[in-house]
């Protein structure tokens, strides 16, 4: 058996947003940071994590999350997350990701958000 | 059930719990806190065990407490044991340091959980963890 998270991506001008569906462990963690550091070397400024489709990360998952936002943080980029089930917020807060990266309850939100941050940078 | 060390293979055991969960009528978000909980626990196993036989033991029950439906996993592995005063407690400022970006299991599964218990010796590890419905 094999539970392997699928990513896929798209661009809204320098946004990136990164669309999860399934478990995120160490395999869904690294393919997420691959996408991810990707788009980020073909210009993105933010990215957004969009787990509406993903119901369990692992705390090795999350780790591999805190790479990446720490990556974006050196190049003073953004990182935010839309779509997390009660669990994935608790577990993120718990952890301190919530701390550094931003979390909306939706996509919209999150891109209107991003695009206003964007405009004062 | 008995899980072997493998990719993947908490995620089998989570169906277990959900089922169990979704017979009691647990609410979804709860039973999403127990699965992340068990698959903590058996990745704790995976990993750091050590177990002589590479395999990891599920128990699920279901009990009433006071009037109070509860869902209980019990993980046990044959590994060596650990202290659990000697692990290093986990904080968003030594993770984001970068010191320790691992380490968050026990404190996940403790802060998702109603009740915990863990024993511990040289003949393996047991984590007895309830939620309530």
């Amino acid at each position: 058996m094999s539970e392997i998270c699928k990513v896929s991506a798209e661009r809204q001008g320098d946004i990136a947003i990164l669309l999860t569906d399934g478990y995120i462990n160490n395999q869904g963690g690294e393919e997420i940071a691959r996408e991810a550091y990707a788009q980020l070397d073909s210009g993105a400024r933010a990215l957004l994590l969009n787990l509406e489709k993903t119901r369990i990360v692992n705390s090795i998952g999350i780790s591999i999350l805190i790479e990446v936002l720490e990556r974006v943080m050196d190049r003073k980029g953004e990182l935010a997350f839309c779509g997390l089930t009660p669990t994935i917020d608790k577990t993120f807060r718990i952890m301190g990701l919530a701390q550094y990266a931003k979390v909306f309850p939706t996509q919209e939100e999150a891109l209107r958000a991003l695009a206003v941050a964007g405009r004062g940078a | 059930m008995t899980i072997p060390i493998a990719q993947d293979m908490e995620i089998v055991a989570t169906a277990q719990a959900a089922a169990v969960g979704e017979f009691i009528g647990m609410p979804r978000d709860k039973i999403d806190e127990v699965k992340l909980a068990l698959v903590e626990a058996c990745i704790n196993a995976f990993e750091h065990s050590h177990t002589r036989d590479d395999k990891v033991r599920l128990t699920f029950r279901m009990g009433e407490e006071k009037g109070a439906d509860y869902l209980e996993v019990e993980v046990r592995d044959r590994g060596r044991g650990f202290d659990e005063s000697r692990v290093e407690r986990p904080a968003p400022e030594k993770t984001f340091a970068g010191r320790q970006k691992r380490g968050w299991g026990l404190q996940i599964i403790r802060s998702l959980m109603d009740s915990v218990a863990i024993t511990s010796g040289p003949e393996g590890t047991r984590i007895l963890m309830r939620k309530y419905k």
